[in-house]
């Protein structure tokens, strides 16, 4: 009973993760620019890796390659950040400039 | 000597947890790799409050409770978006205060800001941000302050 439940459970956490990452795949063909693109790589760096890894761990129970998985989840939280900061200043920094909304401009 | 401490805690637990073999010979490697470690970063000098960030230990869970829903509730509205395609979308790109003292403070900040979908931190000027975001919505939520008053109150 609880290992079917654990099952359906991960399944879910799979399906959605790999729901969110087509998602952001689409949004990085379909958003005009690059720094909207960002936006739509977010997606797939922060809810649909935690969903997937969160789907792997529960499939591997209370063992060392759920804390391994855990690490990798640690580990790209604390990078893709920093990645995604990087690659946006490098792009203003090169004098990229924005799409920015008629309606925002300040 | 607690930034060692907590230093040599965590390789531990990385060897531990990363090597699944608890033979004699494993573990002394280990526990020889761990000082032979530690040793040469305190030689570098580069143990101390800012690659073992103590302080923040205490309250710095409840931050990411509360950050994780912010990002949960982000992506639904990002995802949202990029199904209803590019005219749901209006980026704009605005300069926020940061009333952070501290640099480990800002970077916790601008990362939070960029860690969230829907919003990115470009550059980081004195005590200002530049964020780029996908939506009006989103620089008026970050304006209200609410994630910056929380990074605030994790340095004191």
């Amino acid at each position: 009973m609880l290992a079917g439940m654990v099952t359906v459970l991960s399944s879910a956490c799979l399906f959605l993760g790999a729901f969110l990452l087509i998602s952001g795949a689409v949004g990085v063909l379909r958003f005009p620019d690059f720094f909207t693109r960002m936006h739509a790589a977010g997606v797939t760096e922060t809810l649909a890796t935690t969903l997937i890894l969160l789907g792997l761990m529960l499939l591997a129970g209370w063992s060392i390659l759920s804390f391994k998985l855990l690490l990798i989840l640690l580990f790209i939280l604390i990078t893709s950040p920093v990645a995604s900061h990087a690659l946006t200043k490098a792009a203003l920094h090169g004098n990229l400039q924005p799409l920015v909304d008629e309606n925002n401009e300040q | 000597m607690k930034h060692c401490l907590s230093l040599a805690f965590v390789l531990m637990v990385l060897w531990l947890g990363n090597s699944g073999y608890y033979s004699p010979l494993l573990l002394s490697l280990g526990a020889f790799s761990v000082v032979f470690a530690v040793w040469v970063s305190h030689r570098m000098d580069v143990v101390d409050h800012e690659s073992q960030p103590l302080h923040l230990s205490g309250h710095i869970s409840f931050f990411y409770c509360w950050l994780v829903g912010k990002i949960i509730l982000s992506n639904i509205d990002v995802v949202k978006r990029i199904w209803l395609g590019n005219k749901s979308i209006s980026p704009c790109v605005a300069r926020l205060p940061l009333s952070q003292k501290t640099d480990m403070g800002k970077v916790i900040y601008a990362n939070s800001i960029t860690l969230t979908p829907g919003t990115v931190s470009m550059d980081i000027e004195g005590a200002t941000v530049l964020v780029h975001a996908l939506t009006a919505e989103n620089i008026a939520e970050l304006k209200d302050g609410e994630m910056n008053r929380r990074v605030a109150d994790l340095e004191l």
